[in-house]
């Protein structure tokens, strides 16, 4: 046991298995995993601090929160509700996570790289050792990703592992969607390297 | 009860993305340039094992359907899904491995975690423009399975054929391509 929570890289049905435990304990005893939508009210929870009219209390709102955008007034006020209560299940879980990339970091056998840690070694052999470049790449591509994930409804998480954990047609969809564009681009950006 | 199951299984979810190179983007990239499988395998035999078990302990009764949560499917998901892909590709994360490596140590994925945050605001704003278009179209029944999960509003796509068998094929084919597929790929020229 020790052994597994020190290596650096587990073997892929050591991670199967994990990753499958995760998802079937979130489903089985809460809800099926996600984490894109807690960008979202990252966001709200900095706008609303600036902003009296971001989540404001409602009794007419099926979720007791209304919002003046209309992206976190949906659904009765979910977003909303969740704004002004960040101690709810999916905002903490996220926290959680980030805890976890934080331990599964320090518990290792080896050190990271040095290296490794700033570049990815394919981006160099691409694109050079600048910090400046790869973070504003990094950027933009967050950027990318969670308006893409936000206008689908989900991320990774969501759609691809949860939605087709479920069997849902728009797991799958989305999927398709990603993979379709991801790897033509990821062959065309990354020609160079091992 | 609910925040401490949130602390207990997103540090079971992190820590294991984590240790499994999820949230190292030289293994995404790999990945999607069809090089490295190792990240692949471990997924697909994540979801056919937790799929299997899922319908199996819906069907004793183990598991309540009501904690299923099927999204819609509409026109955004696929265009969305591309347009995450697309960053995906270039950045070597997604929002959960951008979070995981974050809490790693790494500051590439800061900036990562930063433009998400961007990225999303640009996506509340723009929301009440977006939602008249067509990228909100549903498609066919808009909540559907391929398995019958029991729940009424879930349309069942394959409703002629008992749930468990058509996630058991499912998961047999995911272990299967996980098992199969090379861990480090057919080397491009």
């Amino acid at each position: 046991m020790k052994n597994i929570l020190y290596q650096k890289q587990w073997h892929w049905t050591v991670g199967g298995l994990a990753l499958g435990l995760s998802f079937l304990l979130a489903v089985a005893l809460v809800k099926p995993i996600g984490v894109s939508t807690q960008f979202v009210i990252f966001d709200g929870i900095v706008w609303d601090l600036f902003s009296s009219e971001i989540a404001v209390k409602d009794e007419t709102a099926t979720k007791g929160y209304s919002s003046s955008n209309e992206y976190l007034d949906k659904s009765g006020g979910k977003y909303a509700e969740n704004i002004a209560n960040p101690i709810n299940y999916g905002f903490i879980f996220v926290l959680a996570m980030l805890a976890g990339g934080f331990l599964g970091a320090k518990l290792q056998s080896k050190p990271a790289d040095k290296n490794e840690e700033e570049f990815p070694e394919v981006w160099c052999a691409n694109f050079g050792r600048s910090k400046t470049k790869r973070y504003l790449m990094t950027f933009t591509g967050g950027a990318l990703v969670l308006f893409g994930s936000r206008l689908a409804g989900g991320c990774t998480s969501g759609h691809m592992m949860s939605g087709i954990m479920q069997t849902s047609l728009s797991g799958y969809l989305f999927t398709i969607g990603a993979f379709l564009f991801a790897v033509p681009i990821a062959l065309f950006m990354y020609r160079k390297g091992n | 009860m609910d925040i401490l199951l949130a602390i207990f299984i997103g540090l079971l979810f992190g820590f294991s993305l984590q240790k499994v190179g999820a949230a190292n983007p030289q293994v995404i990239i790999d990945m999607l340039r069809l090089r490295n499988f190792h990240l692949m395998k471990a997924i697909l035999l994540g979801i056919g094992l937790s799929s299997l078990s899922l319908f199996v302990l819906m069907n004793l009764g183990l598991v309540e359907s009501a904690h299923l949560s099927v999204k819609t499917a509409y026109v955004g998901v696929i265009i969305g899904g591309a347009i995450m892909g697309a960053g995906w590709a270039i950045a070597g994360f997604c929002p959960g491995t951008g979070i995981v490596a974050m809490g790693a140590g790494r500051k590439d994925a800061l900036f990562f975690v930063i433009g998400g945050l961007a990225g999303a605001l640009i996506f509340t704003l723009a929301y009440a423009v977006l939602e008249k278009t067509f990228l909100f179209d549903k498609i066919g029944a808009g909540k559907a399975t391929l398995a019958s999960t029991g729940v009424e509003q879930y349309a069942t796509l394959l409703d002629t054929v008992p749930a468990v068998v058509v996630v058991g094929v499912i998961a047999l084919v995911f272990i299967f391509a996980a098992w199969k597929l090379p861990a480090k790929a057919i080397n491009a020229a």
